[in-house]
């Protein structure tokens, strides 16, 4: 609980990473979320993914809506700014704070009420506009802090707490962001965190919108018989289609390529190795990774994995043509064009 | 019956459809009088459409240098047949009316005050030009030569402003020559030229410019240094970020790489507009939105967000006729209240009133150092007409030693230095705490919160914490009451009572001003710049016991700030408004003020 200050204790063998930082340095405050939460999990996946980045925690912005999963921002990299904003409206913020500052890491967490209902909109924007940062929807079909209602996610027939069951169609994330244009789109399970962290990598590492959907049961709400987003309904339905293993720059020499194997060169550094379980799968091919999800779908599974990458299109700044240092730190005199040149151009008005 | 002279002393309406062309024949004919040294001002009516409705430009010239629309039409140019009847009716009588006799409309020479002066303009053109689109836009352009004829324009200043205009597309100063041409000569051939009222060179607007608000303001962000700007279209405030754009492509591009020292962001909507916006400053851009009421409602939710936050943002709000959506391409001073108090809770915005496009242009650059300064929102309230209308102004002066002020930000050697950081502990006693900008020091991070929080940052829910951040967010406005710019006043010996307003009203209040003086009636005057109100605001409400407060809206909401926000007596406070969409006159407010004295002299 918030109120127990979280310890901080160095276990003797704990190593550090590259930049002399332990995994403690990545954390964050004791989370207030429910035992259980699948939140936790990714809070602690991503947690993990930035320690074994070596990215300085200072050089991270964390941002979030409103809602449970939108709390998680406190609970890793303390040592990061984060700006917790309004419901459904942070990929706004992210898209500002990015123009601004190019040079650092964004990771949006946001949920399924944030970024399907209220925010949706936003999302897609942000989307078009591939503003270089992760997206992490932490998806599990209900709103939590109003107690329960279902969200735009919840899928047809899933049924909650007391019996009732949805009759609306869900809007799937991945579906979406793939058909409308998204250059990254994955999907994970907070209950598999070995999956999960090479997703984060390699979202933290694409340069453009990273949308990750990860399923995150509501132990409080949405853990029961009859519901498609509990932990043991996605451990079954989970059909992964690619595994991703992300490689670091520094051993991309000695890594070597299995058979079925493709690899993709991430703009902000590393690899990241696509394993494909369905040979007719192809992540890059925008058309026929959307009917492979529909089809899967129709039959209850859920697919996971990397889904769908195109590391080439341009992202905010690309298509913006901006300098190549952040223009926060463009000093004034680069910025005024001084005196003799407002003489110059009122010439034209008088 | 001939019109008394009024020379460098009246007013040329023209009427004509909108998507024809007339803009131009209209800005080069304002043009070329304002280059014979006559000032002149221009406000334009136009339809919220693309092409084929009504639309009016109005030019006034006035040696005096008068600023607002007066209300006459001395030269009326009826170029468009709809409107002619209602173009007729509304000459003043004595006036002159032109028009298109290529149709004939004897049945509607109904004025015999008014001299009706019929121009084949049509006929000629279609005679001189080949194809629809150059007959249709020559036609208007020809209106300016025979205008030119009229009122003894100095045609070689028309000349040199087609040469300007077209530089080496020798084809369209050829044909525009030609239709200049046409209807000058076929005026002088058949009128008596020039009229009594006409144009009479002088020499006082050589240190001026024409020039729009949103052109100034969005000048005025270039040289503040905002490199981040976030808008969704909307009338009247899209020319300011088109005009950010040009200049941006002048003034901020790498001469070497061609890569952009600017992002500018065209959002989804308004909510993101502003959304984007507030990342940017938060990230430690200058950065700000523009927008018109619409967008204002929609931006009061992260309004709310950036007062808690304490997150610097400057907001253009050009008013336009609400409520709704109003009338778009209608100007109104209507959003002063929902700016002052935007978003719900407890909170205050600090706003900016410029009253003309040259204190567009200097306020904006005040907005963005007391945005960064109170680390809050400041809105500038500008409207319809000061932002799209050209206005004459004083040629704008930079001062190259300026050097922003950027409020107070732990910089990369502050926060090595320190042992800990706390986002909002008043250190200073002026209710502005020290910000941190991210990325630059692990010791500056916090998580910025729009919910309840504490002095350290930290979520509360805890009465005695949240109190205090809430009441030092009132004392934050306390202090910008003694940083936000002074408003203007102007005091006479023995005055009738007093005159308070804001914004565009000025122009109109000055020559209400004159006109009331000469008949014996002496106001003083402040013009509000700013709110919160100051001292000096204060005082003059103190000393003064009967103020016509005057301003463009139904609901007298500058009236009702100052009560609310100065405790002065609602008596003495009397209201002067016009809300109808046109820009205010001095016919507006002369009336009213007037009876209200004699009345009380009277009694």
């Amino acid at each position: 609980m918030s109120f127990i200050k979280k310890p901080r204790i160095l276990h003797p063998r704990t190593v550090p990473n590259g930049i002399g930082l332990t995994i403690h340095d990545y954390e964050g405050a004791m989370s207030t979320l429910c035992a259980g939460c699948g939140h936790d999990s990714v809070s602690a996946a991503i947690i993990q993914s930035f320690f074994e980045l070596d990215v300085p925690p200072h050089r991270v912005a964390k941002l979030s809506g409103i809602g449970c999963s939108s709390k998680t921002p406190t609970y890793f990299l303390r040592a990061a700014h984060g700006f917790n904003s309004v419901h459904g409206r942070m990929p706004s913020i992210a898209t500002g704070a990015n123009a601004a500052n190019r040079e650092l890491h964004y990771v949006g967490i946001s949920g399924d009420g944030d970024s399907l209902s209220i925010g949706l909109g936003q999302l897609c924007h942000a989307i078009r506009r591939n503003v270089n940062m992760l997206y992490v929807i932490e998806n599990n079909g209900v709103y939590g802090l109003t107690k329960g209602q279902f969200s735009a996610s919840a899928d047809m027939g899933s049924t909650a707490k007391k019996g009732e069951a949805n009759q609306l169609q869900p809007i799937d994330p991945v579906l979406t962001a793939i058909d409308i244009g998204g250059s990254f789109v994955a999907r994970g399970f907070s209950g598999d965190k070995q999956n999960l962290v090479p997703l984060i990598k390699a979202g933290i590492m694409h340069r453009g919108f990273a949308l990750l959907d990860v399923i995150s049961p509501c132990v409080t709400f949405n853990d029961h018989e009859g519901s498609t987003k509990s932990y043991l309904h996605t451990r079954e339905a989970s059909h992964t289609a690619v595994y991703a293993d992300f490689v670091p720059e520094k051993e991309e020499i000695t890594a070597t390529l299995e058979k079925g194997v493709t690899s993709v060169r991430l703009h902000d550094g590393g690899r990241v190795h696509l394993r494909k379980v369905d040979e007719d799968y192809d992540p890059t091919d925008r058309g026929r990774t959307t009917a492979y999800i529909r089809k899967h779908q129709a039959k209850g599974e859920i697919v996971t994995g990397l889904l769908y990458i195109d590391d080439e299109i341009p992202d905010l700044h690309g298509a913006s043509d901006t300098v190549d240092m952040p223009l926060s730190d463009l000093d004034f005199e680069t910025l005024n064009p001084g005196s003799k040149a407002l003489e110059e151009i009122q010439e034209a008005w008088s | 019956m001939g019109q008394k002279s009024r020379i460098n002393d009246f007013v040329i309406r023209i009427a004509t459809v909108n998507g024809t062309g007339s803009a131009s024949a209209n800005s080069l004919l304002m043009k070329a009088i304002f280059r014979m040294g006559i000032p002149v001002v221009g406000k334009n009516y136009f339809p919220s459409n693309i092409q084929g409705l009504p639309t009016w430009y109005e030019i006034r010239v006035t040696a005096a240098g008068y600023l607002a629309r007066s209300g006459q039409t001395n030269i009326m140019v009826a170029m468009n047949a709809q409107t002619y009847g209602e173009d007729l009716s509304g000459v003043t009588t004595g006036g002159v009316l032109l028009y298109d006799s290529t149709w004939p409309r004897k049945e509607l020479h109904q004025r015999p005050d008014v001299q009706v002066l019929p121009i084949p303009l049509s006929k000629m053109c279609n005679e001189a030009f080949t194809g629809a689109r150059a007959r249709i836009l020559m036609k208007n352009i020809a209106y300016v030569g025979a205008l030119g004829a009229l009122l003894d324009l100095d045609m070689t200043v028309v000349h040199q402003l087609v040469g300007d205009t077209f530089g080496d597309k020798t084809d369209l100063i050829d044909s525009n020559t030609k239709a200049i041409e046409l209807g000058h000569s076929y005026v002088r051939e058949n009128f008596d030229c020039p009229l009594e009222t006409r144009l009479e060179a002088i020499e006082q607007t050589s240190e001026r410019i024409m020039i729009d608000g949103n052109t100034a303001a969005a000048l005025g962000c270039v040289y503040s240094g905002a490199t981040v700007g976030s808008w969704y279209p909307i009338t009247p405030s899209t020319s300011l970020f088109d005009a950010f754009s040009g200049f941006c492509k002048s003034f901020r591009q790498d001469p070497k790489t061609g890569k952009k020292n600017y992002c500018i962001i065209q959002a989804e909507d308004e909510l993101a507009a502003i959304g984007a916006a507030l990342g940017a400053a938060w990230n430690g851009a200058r950065a700000f939105t523009s927008t018109s009421g619409p967008g204002l409602s929609l931006m009061s939710e992260f309004l709310g967000l950036a007062y808690f936050t304490e997150i610097p943002l400057v907001l253009f709000d050009i008013q336009r006729a609400g409520p709704s959506t109003g009338m778009p391409t209608r100007t109104q001073q209507g959003d002063i209240l929902s700016a002052a108090y935007a978003s719900h809770g407890d909170t205050r915005h600090v706003l900016l009133f410029p009253a003309d496009p040259a204190e567009c242009f200097y306020l904006t650059v005040e907005a963005f150092d007391l945005a960064d300064r109170l680390q809050t929102p400041v809105i500038v309230l500008s409207d319809l007409d000061i932002g799209m209308n050209d206005w004459p102004c004083p040629k704008l002066t930079w001062n190259d030693s300026y050097e922003p002020d950027y409020g107070k930000v732990y910089d990369l050697q502050a926060l090595e230095n320190m042992e800990v950081f706390y986002r909002y502990v008043d250190t200073d006693g002026d209710g502005i705490c020290y910000r941190t900008l991210p990325g630059v020091h692990p010791k500056g991070a916090y998580l910025i919160r729009g919910s309840g929080h504490n002095q350290y940052g930290g979520y509360t829910e805890k009465e005695d914490e949240y109190l205090e951040v809430v009441d030092r967010l009132r004392r934050k406005f306390d202090t910008a009451a003694n940083l936000v710019p002074e408003p203007v006043v102007e005091v006479c010996d023995q005055p009738d009572g007093a005159i308070i307003s804001i914004g565009s009203c000025d122009g109109a209040v000055r020559e209400t001003r004159d006109q009331l003086k000469s008949e014996g009636i002496r106001l003083d005057y402040m013009r509000l710049r700013a709110f919160p109100f100051g001292e000096t605001v204060r005082k003059f409400l103190d000393t003064h016991d009967r103020i016509f407060v005057v301003e463009q809206n139904r609901d007298a909401q500058l009236r009702s700030l100052l009560i609310t926000e100065t405790n002065t007596s609602s008596e003495k406070l009397i209201p002067v408004l016009y809300y109808g969409g046109q820009p205010i006159s001095c016919e507006d407010i002369v009336g009213p003020i007037a009876e209200r004295i004699r009345k009380e002299k009277a009694a």
